[in-house]
C-alpha cells in the first residue's frame, strides 16, 4: 500500500516534469517560429485549397501566387476565432504537359469536394482550367476565388459562347469568385494605348488558347473601334521552334505595332526574339500573361529594350500604397524577394477567404459562399472593391510597362 | 518589298530550318535503319546538347570574347555537344537497348520512350543550375535565352532580303556534315559494316563484324549530328528550354518518315521539304494551318509511297 502510493507520487512527479518540458519546447518552438504565441484552436480546422500549376514553365508565378496566399493565412496567425486554418498547395499541372492538366484539375477539384474540412477552392491560373472546376464545385456548393483567371465568359454573359457563364453553375447559384480586371476590359486599355503611341497599323497574332484568342479578339475589336488598321491575325503554333517565316510576313506588312495575345509559356518571348531577328523594328505589346521576368529572360533583354509594351490589370507591386505598399513590405521581409505581378492577387484571394470565414464563423460551405459573394468595400491591395453581381471584382485599375535594361518599367496607369 | 523578295526570304528561312531538321533525322534514320528502333530518346539527347553548350558558354564567359574568340567559341560547343550526345546516345544504347535486343521491338520501344523521360528530366534539373546563363531565381523550367553570339544582323545591307551570320553558319556546318557523313556510310570500313548490320545481323556477325560495337558506333555517331545540330539550332533560335526536343524530335522524325525512313538522303530531302512547306504555308496560307499541311502531306506521300520518298523498296522482315 505504502510502495504502491509512493511509486503513484513517482509516476505523478515524473508526468508533470514530462508535460512541463513539453510546455517549456513547444512555447520554445512557438517562439522560434513567429514570436508569438498563439491560443490553441478549438472549434476545428477549415482548410482552404490552391490549384495551380506547380509543374512546368508556370512554375515562377505559381511559387509567387502561394507565398501571397501563405502571408495572409500567416498574418492572421493560422486560425480565426478558435478555427485552425489549414491550407493545401494542390498542383494541377501534369509532367507529361508540362502545363495545367484537365484531368488534373478535375482530380484536384473532386479532391477538394470531398475533403470535408474544405471551405474553399483558390484557383485556378489558367482560364481553361477553371472552366473544368467551376461545374465540379459549383455542384458541391464549395466557394471558388481565382487570382489569376482573366476570360471574360467565365463570369460574364455576351462575351464568350452562347451558353456561357450558365454552363459553369449547373446548380443555378454563383460560387466563382475572382479578384482580377477581366480580359475584355485589359483587351480594350491595350489597344487605347495603342491608339496613343500613334500606331496606325496593328498586326495581332495570339496562341489560339482561351486567353490568348480572347484577350486579341477584344484587342482587334477596339483597334477597330477606334480607326486603327489592323494589317493581319494570326494564330501561332506555341510550341515552333521559331516563327521566322512569320517575321517575314509581319514585315511584309509593316505594322506600327504587333500585338501578341499569349503568355510565357505560349512562346511570348520567341515571338519577341523573331520579330527583331526577322528585321520588325516597330513596338510590341503584349497582355500580362507576359508581365513576368522570365519573360524578359526568354526574350533577351536586349531584343526587348524600348519598344515593347506589357498591360496588367493592377498595379506592380512598387506603385501600390496603402493595403498594397504593406503588402509588398510583408512579402519582401518573409521571403527576402519582390512580388511578382501575381503575387498580390494570391494575397488577395486568400484574404477575401480569410474575411469570409471571420465574418461567418461556420465550417458550413454555404454560408461561407454567402459570406464571399456578401464582400463588399473590400480593403484590397488596389484600393477598395466589391463583387458585383456576377463574381467579379470592381476594381478597375490596370497599369502599362515598359523593359528597359532587363527589367519592367512602369509607364503609366491605364483605363479610369 | 516585292513578291519575289518575300519569297526568297521565306525559301531561306525554310531551307535554314529544315537543315537543322534534317541533321536531327539522320539521327532517326541511322538508328531505325540499323536496329528498326525508333529512338525516342533520340531528340531529348539533342536537348541536352542546347543545355550542354548554354552552360560552356557561361562558364568560358564567350559573350565578352571578340568576334574571333567566338568563332574559336562555336567551334569548342559543336565538338563538345557532339562528343557529349554521341557519347550520351552510346550510353543509352548500352545500358538501356543493348539487354532487349533480342526481345519483342515493342519492349525496346517502351525503353526508349522511358530514356527520353528520364533525358527531359534531366534537362529539367540542369536549367536550374545555379549559373546566370540559365537565369536562377527564376524556374527551372522556363525557357533560356541563348545569347546571340552570332549576330543576326543582315548581310545584304538595308533591303527587305535578309540573310544574317546565324543563315550562313547552318549551311555551313551543315552540308559538310551531311557529305562527311554520306562518304563514309558509303566508303569507309565502318560504313560497310553498319550496312552489312542493318542488313542482316547474323550473317555479319558469322563474317566477324562485331555486331554490337558497330550498333554502338551508329548510336554515338547519331548522338553527334544531334549535338551538332543542337548548337546550331541554338545559336539560329536563341532560346533553349527543357522541353526543345520534343518538338524537334516530332519534326524531325516525320522528316525521315517522309523521306523514308531508314534513308540518308531521304532523310536530309524530308527535312528541308518540312523547312520549306512550313515557311511556305505560314506565309501563303495561315500560321495555324501549318502543322495541318504538314501532316497531310505526310500522309499522302506514305499513302502512294508507303516507304517514303527515297525509302527502299525492301520487304518488310518477317
Amino acid at each position: 500500500m505504502e510502495g504502491q502510493h509512493s511509486f503513484g507520487e513517482y509516476k505523478m512527479k515524473n508526468s508533470a516534469v514530462i508535460i512541463s518540458i513539453f510546455g517549456a519546447c513547444s512555447v520554445l518552438f512557438a517562439a522560434a517560429q513567429d514570436t508569438q504565441v498563439v491560443a490553441p484552436a478549438t472549434a476545428g480546422t477549415l482548410k482552404i485549397i490552391s490549384s495551380l500549376p506547380r509543374t512546368g514553365s508556370a512554375n515562377a508565378q505559381t511559387n509567387t501566387m502561394v507565398n501571397g496566399i501563405k502571408l495572409a493565412i500567416d498574418e492572421v496567425g493560422g486560425q480565426i476565432d478558435g478555427w485552425k486554418i489549414a491550407y493545401e498547395d494542390m498542383d494541377d499541372a501534369s509532367p507529361q504537359r508540362g502545363n495545367w492538366d484537365p484531368a488534373v484539375e478535375a482530380q484536384n477539384a473532386n479532391a477538394a469536394v470531398k475533403d470535408s474540412d474544405c471551405i474553399a477552392y483558390i484557383g485556378t491560373f489558367n482560364s481553361g482550367a477553371a472552366k473544368v472546376a467551376i461545374p465540379i464545385l459549383n455542384r458541391a456548393g464549395l466557394a471558388m476565388v481565382s487570382p489569376a483567371n482573366t476570360y471574360p465568359g467565365l463570369t460574364k454573359p455576351g462575351f464568350g459562347e452562347a451558353n456561357e457563364p450558365l454552363v459553369y453553375r449547373p446548380s443555378g447559384k454563383i460560387n466563382y469568385f475572382r479578384v482580377v480586371p477581366t480580359d475584355d476590359l485589359q483587351g480594350v486599355e491595350a489597344a487605347n494605348w495603342a491608339k496613343t503611341l500613334k500606331a496606325g497599323k496593328v498586326f495581332i497574332l495570339n496562341d489560339r488558347e482561351l486567353y490568348g484568342k480572347g484577350i486579341a479578339d477584344v484587342f482587334q475589336k477596339q483597334a477597330e473601334k477606334l480607326g486603327i488598321e489592323v494589317v493581319g491575325f494570326e494564330g501561332i503554333d506555341s510550341k515552333a521552334a521559331n516563327y521566322r517565316s512569320l517575321a517575314t510576313k509581319v514585315k511584309a506588312t509593316s505594322p506600327d505595332l504587333v500585338y501578341f495575345g499569349g503568355t510565357t509559356q505560349s512562346n511570348a518571348g520567341q515571338v519577341a526574339k523573331d520579330l527583331r531577328s526577322g528585321g520588325y523594328e516597330g513596338m510590341f505589346m503584349v497582355p500580362d500573361g507576359c508581365f513576368e521576368q522570365a519573360f524578359i529572360e526568354a526574350a533577351g533583354a536586349a531584343n526587348l529594350n524600348g519598344k515593347t509594351y506589357i498591360t496588367f490589370g493592377g498595379l506592380p507591386a512598387e506603385k501600390m500604397t496603402g493595403k498594397g505598399a504593406d503588402f509588398r513590405a510583408a512579402y519582401k521581409l518573409k521571403f527576402d524577394a519582390d512580388p511578382e505581378a501575381y503575387a498580390s492577387y494570391g494575397y488577395e484571394a486568400a484574404r477575401v477567404v480569410l474575411q469570409a470565414i471571420a465574418q461567418a464563423k461556420t465550417k458550413d460551405r454555404a454560408g461561407i459562399l454567402a459570406a464571399i459573394s456578401a464582400t463588399t468595400d473590400f480593403n484590397g491591395v488596389l484600393g477598395k472593391w466589391s463583387f458585383d453581381a456576377n463574381g467579379d471584382t470592381s476594381s478597375r485599375v490596370m497599369s502599362g510597362q515598359t523593359v528597359q535594361d532587363g527589367k519592367f518599367v512602369f509607364v503609366k496607369v491605364l483605363g479610369n | 518589298m516585292l513578291d519575289f523578295e518575300v519569297f526568297s526570304q521565306q525559301l531561306i528561312t525554310g531551307l535554314s530550318n529544315g537543315m537543322i531538321i534534317a541533321l536531327i533525322a539522320i539521327g532517326y534514320t541511322m538508328v531505325y535503319g540499323i536496329i528498326e528502333l525508333i529512338n525516342f530518346a533520340h531528340g531529348d539527347v539533342f536537348m541536352l546538347g542546347a543545355f550542354l553548350a548554354l552552360t560552356l558558354l557561361g562558364a568560358l564567359g564567350m559573350e565578352a570574347w571578340g568576334p574571333s574568340g567566338q568563332v574559336f567559341g562555336v567551334a569548342l560547343m559543336l565538338i563538345g555537344s557532339a562528343v557529349f550526345c554521341g557519347g550520351l546516345n552510346w550510353s543509352l544504347d548500352r545500358l538501356a537497348y543493348r539487354a532487349l535486343r533480342k526481345s519483342s521491338k515493342l519492349s525496346l520501344l517502351v525503353s526508349a520512350i522511358g530514356c527520353s523521360f528520364v533525358c527531359m528530366n534531366l534537362g529539367l534539373f540542369w536549367g536550374g543550375a545555379p549559373m546566370t546563363v540559365f537565369a536562377n531565381g527564376n524556374s527551372a523550367a522556363a525557357p533560356k535565352n541563348f545569347p546571340a553570339i552570332i549576330p543576326q544582323i543582315n548581310l545584304l545591307g538595308d533591303g527587305f532580303l535578309r540573310i544574317t551570320p546565324a543563315d550562313l553558319l547552318v549551311f555551313t556546318v551543315t552540308i559538310p556534315l551531311m557529305f562527311g557523313l554520306t562518304f563514309m556510310v558509303k566508303r569507309t570500313r565502318l560504313g560497310r559494316a553498319m550496312r552489312a548490320v542493318a542488313q542482316d545481323p547474323t550473317a555479319a556477325s558469322l563474317m566477324g563484324i562485331p555486331v554490337d560495337r558497330v550498333i554502338g558506333a551508329t548510336f554515338f555517331i547519331g548522338g553527334a549530328l544531334g549535338g551538332f545540330a543542337s548548337v546550331i539550332y541554338s545559336l539560329y533560335n536563341n532560346t533553349i528550354g527543357f522541353q526543345m526536343g520534343t518538338r524537334a524530335g516530332l519534326d524531325a522524325f516525320t522528316a525521315a518518315v517522309l523521306g523514308g525512313i531508314g534513308s540518308l538522303p531521304g532523310a536530309v530531302l524530308g527535312g528541308l521539304t518540312i523547312g520549306c512547306v512550313r515557311s511556305m504555308s505560314d506565309q501563303y496560307l495561315e500560321t495555324r494551318w501549318t502543322n495541318t499541311i504538314v501532316f497531310c502531306i505526310l500522309v499522302l506521300i506514305l499513302i502512294f509511297r508507303p516507304n517514303g520518298l527515297l525509302g527502299s523498296t525492301r520487304r518488310e522482315k518477317v
